[in-house]
């Protein structure tokens, strides 16, 4: 690109164009889509964005095996089916599926624990790519060491795949509490928190200046219903991502757009309930004290 | 006050600042997007923020924001949040609005392709074309000379940016262009930029919708 008619030149993939796209999906709901087909009644349904991938986290967790990046193939027809953005999925630790996902032209990359990790001590070094990175966080120390390496998003890891909230719920209590705690500390403490919390000092104050994460918070893993959606805004979400909740239910048409509308209208009892209103069969949900602790992909991610 | 996504955590400077009961109310259509920026540069410059999400709040504004975000995915909430016929009639009327990236699309008589069949209140007479500089790696930064605005050129972020590719009317006026394209317009009481001055944290258009919602409380 050439230079502008006056001024500077212009410049891609700073940190404020990689955080400036997850602060437009704000407000919004990210859905979950397998192919053209489902893209296309996610945009119709209001989603913001799409999650490009061949199996929703319900069918990894019951498939089994090492889960990986999509097919290009498949991502490009789905770049191709819709204008909003499309994000994929690269494993933890594995920079080069990264590299392919930002050739591919997509325009949010999520460094995944639904998938098996690739690195069992290090995720990607997101600073240099163009592309901007979403990364899940269990609590407020693994969120900022995600910001550290460079994601421009973060979102609760949840409990993917299985319908149930409560792990999203944890983890968002975990993230906001940590930040209410930090703004009450003095500049001595603030220190120690950074070491409790094993992240970089400057974030740290930089968190407790703030009030808030430096970047978007969105929430993932077990949203189900337009009620789990309003929930997880209400908790102090910008956002949310829905994995298997919508296409692994009834009446995907419905319920992608009850949830659109109970994330706009999230303070809203009235909408919330006239929304959830015959929407069919939820997917069915999975207790989390059922799974073994080696088949929770919370625990993926460093 | 209506809380906005994520607003719970937020305790930025100003958030909370006092402002007169006689300073105008400026509503921020708060369906998805941006809307805490927009927020916080309203406050910068004078004015009083109040989100937008029904009929009755968009009554009591005397100016408005559509703010950045998914075009496709506002377009769908003003319709579905009975927004959509109000919103055209105040705009219709002069009701003063800024509009940036997503908001400008949804003023824009004219859409490229498809796209045109989206549903919007338009008002702005341009033509423009939804994502037209490519995926988020083309996203980017960029500072260039705004025509009515001083102190230097403007900070701009260009996310997913749309472009302007024709104005269809006279009365348009071209406040800045990029590579031969305009960024930044001017009809009437309508102010639109394909760019996000709010996330570059820079305020002086939202200073000239103020300046219109004053001149208009006034008449």
């Amino acid at each position: 690109m050439s230079a502008a008619s006056n001024g500077h030149g212009p410049v891609t993939g700073s940190q404020r164009v990689k955080r400036g796209l997850a602060d437009m999906l704000k407000g919004g709901v990210i859905m979950d889509v397998i192919d053209p087909e489902q893209a296309r009644i996610a945009e119709e349904a209001g989603a913001v964005a799409v999650m490009a991938l061949e199996r929703v986290p319900a069918d990894i967790r019951r498939d089994g095996g090492v889960a990986r990046m999509s097919d290009p193939e498949m991502i490009e027809s789905i770049i191709e089916a819709v204008s909003i953005p499309v994000m994929a999925k690269a494993r933890i630790g594995h920079m080069v599926e990264a590299q392919v996902l930002q050739h591919l032209g997509v325009d949010y990359i999520d460094e995944s624990e639904v998938l098996t990790p690739a690195d069992e001590a290090n995720h990607i070094d997101k600073q240099p790519f163009t592309v901007p990175f979403v990364c899940g966080a269990t609590n407020l120390g693994e969120a900022l060491r995600r910001i550290s390496e460079g994601a421009a998003m973060i979102r609760s890891k949840g409990e993917a795949g299985t319908g149930n909230v409560v792990e999203a719920t944890r983890h968002m209590r975990a993230i906001t509490s940590g930040i209410r705690r930090l703004t009450q500390l003095d500049a001595a403490e603030l220190h120690t928190a950074a070491k409790e919390l094993a992240a970089p000092y400057d974030l740290v104050a930089e968190v407790a200046e703030l009030g808030r994460l430096p970047v978007v918070l969105f929430t993932a893993g077990g949203i189900a219903t337009p009620a789990d959606a309003a929930m997880m805004m209400q908790l102090g979400a910008d956002g949310v991502f829905v994995g298997s909740g919508i296409f692994k239910s009834g009446d995907p048409v419905k319920r992608g757009r009850a949830i659109v509308e109970a994330t706009t209208h999230f303070e809203d009892p009235e909408v919330v309930a006239r929304v959830s209103r015959a929407l069919g069969e939820a997917m069915v949900g999975i207790e989390i004290d059922t799974i073994p602790p080696e088949q929770r992909y919370a625990g993926r991610g460093w | 006050m209506t809380r906005l996504p994520g607003e719970r955590l937020d305790r930025r400077p100003g958030a909370a600042a006092d402002v007169a009961d006689d300073v105008p109310l400026v509503g921020v259509l708060a369906l998805q997007g941006d809307v805490l920026e927009h927020t916080w540069a309203l406050m910068a410059v004078g004015l009083r923020p109040v989100p937008v999400r029904t009929p009755a709040q968009l009554d009591a504004v005397a100016g408005i924001v559509l703010p950045g975000g998914e075009s496709t995915a506002i377009s769908r909430a003003l319709a579905r949040s009975g927004l959509d016929a109000p919103l055209a009639v105040r705009l219709r009327e002069g009701m003063p609005v800024l509009g940036t990236c997503a908001g400008l699309i949804l003023l824009s008589d004219e859409l490229t392709g498809e796209d045109d069949a989206l549903p919007r209140p338009g008002g702005l007479a341009v033509r423009t074309r939804r994502n037209a500089y490519g995926p988020q790696t083309a996203s980017f930064d960029v500072r260039f000379d705004v025509a009515g605005v001083e102190g230097g050129p403007m900070e701009a972020s260009f996310i997913r940016a749309p472009r302007i590719e024709a104005v269809l009317d006279p009365s348009v006026e071209v406040l800045a262009s990029v590579e031969g394209a305009p960024v930044a317009v001017r009809q009437g009481p309508i102010v639109a930029m394909t760019f996000h001055p709010e996330v570059a944290g820079d305020h002086r258009l939202h200073a000239m919708l103020g300046d219109l919602v004053r001149a208009g409380a006034g008449r």
